[in-house]
């Protein structure tokens, strides 16, 4: 519509479709909003928190739903890694392998106590204590295993985070 | 001999046989039979081959403490429904047990896990090497004087 | 027939690991295939990735404390880990159960017992290619999930049997909830068929893939499902009958071809054995306690105990040596996944690679039961 119904004063037309169509922003700015919104994690479950990762993507909670459903079997095809379940010293050199073969910019999500610190196994012998001693973790998400709604509000926090970097630097340094 | 004969038959038949080398343990909630290693592989092959307990169901060990370990065995047979354990004390500077991969392939991978875990030598055995631990691990984590140092942060 | 016997199509020996990442592995799960072409000449497990110590850590644990352990060995079936290791405890110390404990641990075991069979055959279809089915198979299990959050809090690791009976009640709305299930399922057992088992590309890739012949599996120990679909219809319910299984009608299927197909049909057949016991469970279902009287502080007498429950995978077996103080001096757990999977590389030799994913998913492990 080009006539502006209230003050029925002309708009030019052009000028209109410029308004409603036209975002001005940063190259960064864009790239961080359209990164946000479609993450690709890599398929990759370690053990209980698999399973609740899997459910997250099934009908009932349907990840989908927010874009983040493109589970790739090839770490460089991803550029997230859910980090769901203990991590055993047998393990890590793999779990790192992978991560280093993801795809810069690329994103950790620790779910389950055991990718957060060791969790119920964090007196064992052959168990890592905790993700962050092996990835840099952006997102820790507790729970033994944690729902796969506390999954899909980790991602969220994820979207925001990747959606805003100033803003999370300057509150958490 | 029947396949079908009771426990309690075939433990008085095997205490009787191996006078002193054999015994049953008493007090035990399940039936129990306690062995020398050195007969062990003939009294297994004998309990699979003429009384019927043919299936190996689990196969572990235990820590005694002082250095000494102890095989344990559980053998059954499906049906009728019976459980044996057998407990064989590994005696030496280095604890060894004889292997039964031959009798049962299942006791591969058991066998292989206890001597990750106990360092026990199983002889025999054709591929005795770790299995759950990694082969640059130092020590087993299941004997007693194992002590873990704690990683907590 | 092997390529290798024609000379002009001779190839060179290859050798491909698949996994410990690999989306057909099921968790950290390393098959190294020596090749021939698209041929398995040799292959070798490499497990211990998810090796978690738990046998050492439940040496400082108390009774009670180790109890949530058992739910992350198994995980996909955390109630029937449960129910073995309490049992095992309380032949350790003698307990007589109350009726409605029992009662209730069986509906929660029977249960359990589907949503397993349900991540099984879903993930078998997913790892063929079909998503749909997984859908399916995932909608059911959230409703049992429901179920067990309604009577324990949590859906996976419910924590909810305790040595003498069970942590609570069951809520008013539990029963009218389960009868609700048990109605739907019909419908879904339905739909799998025609979705799956009537499906002619299913059914191309799994007849005949994957052969243990019933020989083969009582010398490798295994036990479960693949043994009852190796023709040898062994259930430790029927056999030897723990808690109060002999108060059911049910019956043990039994398939003769042991194959993946008949891996994969049988878990359907014993959903619906379950969906038996559970319907007779809920009609007999008695009032009164749901514990036992026991000490505040569990102590077992001095003593070694061996108990085994038929599991969702197998024999699942609980060693448990007491030296009379509060905590075990040692527990063995005897782990279905970890003695099934010992038959794999038989099983695997001389098949194609896409066949090996095949079998690797029929015989239904979960790794945290392997590698405890």
């Amino acid at each position: 519509m080009a006539v502006n119904s209230n003050n029925l004063e002309k708009i030019d037309p052009v000028e209109e479709q410029v308004k409603k169509n036209i975002i001005m922003t940063t190259v960064d700015q864009a790239l961080d909003y359209a990164r946000a919104h479609s993450f690709w994690p890599v398929t990759f479950g370690l053990a209980c928190c698999a399973i609740e990762m899997m459910a997250a993507g099934g009908a009932r909670y349907d990840i989908a739903r927010f874009g983040y459903e493109v589970f790739r079997p090839s770490p460089r095809q991803a550029d997230l890694m859910i980090v769901a379940g203990t991590i055993t010293d047998k393990m890590a050199p793999l779990v790192k392998r992978i991560f280093d073969q993801m795809p810069e910019p690329k994103y950790v999500i620790a779910m389950g106590s055991c990718a957060i610190s060791g969790g119920p196994f964090a007196d064992s012998y052959h168990v890592v204590p905790g993700a962050d001693t092996i990835l840099p973790v952006d997102v820790y998400l507790p729970g033994c295993p944690p729902r796969p709604e506390a999954l899909i509000d980790a991602l969220l926090t994820l979207r925001e985070k990747v959606k805003n970097p100033k803003v999370v630097m300057e509150a958490h340094g | 001999m029947d396949k079908t004969t009771s426990l309690e038959e075939i433990i008085t038949l095997l205490v009787e046989k191996y006078e002193g080398r054999l015994e049953r343990v008493e007090d035990s909630l399940d039936a129990a039979i306690r062995v020398k290693d050195q007969l062990f592989f003939q009294v297994a092959k004998e309990l699979k081959e003429e009384h019927g307990l043919d299936f190996l169901t689990d196969l572990t060990a235990l820590d005694l403490g002082e250095g000494k370990f102890r095989g344990i065995y559980h053998l059954m047979s499906w049906k009728p429904y019976r459980l044996l354990r057998i407990e064989v004390d590994a005696s030496g500077e280095e604890p060894w047990l004889p292997s039964i991969t031959e009798l049962w392939p299942a006791a591969n991978v058991q066998e292989r896990e206890v001597f990750d875990m106990f360092g026990i030598i199983y002889d025999g055995h054709p591929n005795l090497t770790r299995i759950l631990l990694s082969e640059d691990f130092e020590g087993h984590p299941l004997r007693k004087s194992y002590v873990t140092k704690s990683r907590r942060k | 027939m092997s390529i290798a016997e024609d000379k002009i199509l001779r190839t060179e020996e290859l050798t491909l690991n698949m996994g410990p990442q690999h989306p057909s592995t099921h968790g950290v799960y390393r098959a190294i295939l020596v090749l021939d072409g698209e041929y398995v000449q040799n292959m070798e497990n490499v497990i211990g990735y998810l090796h978690r110590g738990m046998e050492k850590l439940a040496e400082a644990r108390t009774y009670p404390q180790f109890l949530p352990y058992t739910d992350r060995l198994d995980y996909a079936a955390a109630m029937l880990n449960e129910l073995g290791y309490v049992q095992t405890v309380e032949k350790l110390m003698g307990v007589e159960l109350p009726e409605r404990a029992e009662f209730i641990r069986i509906i929660m075991a029977e249960l359990q017992r589907i949503a397993s069979h349900l991540v099984m055959i879903g993930s078998f279809a997913l790892d063929l290619g079909g998503f749909t089915p997984w859908m399916y198979c995932f909608r059911d299990r959230e409703k049992i999930l429901d179920l067990f959050e309604m009577v324990a809090g949590a859906r996976m690791t419910p924590a909810y049997m305790r040595v003498g009976g069970v942590m609570d009640d069951l809520n008013p709305e539990f029963i009218p909830e389960l009868k609700k299930f048990i109605d739907s399922m019909p419908a879904s057992f339905e739909e799998y068929d025609n979705i799956v088992t009537g499906n002619e590309i299913f059914i191309a890739r799994t007849k005949g893939v994957g052969i243990l012949t019933a020989e083969k599996a009582l010398a490798y120990g295994v036990t479960g499902p693949n043994l009852r679909a190796a023709g040898i219809g062994y259930d430790l319910r029927k056999v030897a009958p723990y808690s109060i299984y002999e108060k059911f009608d049910f019956d043990v299927p039994v398939f003769y071809n042991g194959d993946s197909f008949d891996r994969f049909v049988i878990r359907i057949e014993e959903m619906k054995q379950s969906l038996r016991i559970l319907e007779q469970a809920i009609a007999n279902l008695p009032d009164g306690p749901i514990q036992a009287k026991i000490p505040r502080v569990i102590r077992p007498p001095e003593g070694e105990v061996y108990h085994q429950i038929e599991g969702s995978k197998g024999l699942l077996g609980y060693y448990i040596a007491s030296d009379g103080s509060n905590k075990p001096s040692r527990i063995h757990i005897h782990g279905p996944s970890f003695v099934n999977l010992g038959a794999l590389p038989e099983m695997c030799t001389g098949l194609m690679v896409q066949d090996v994913v095949t079998t690797i998913a029929s015989i239904d492990f979960i790794l945290g039961e392997v590698d405890r």
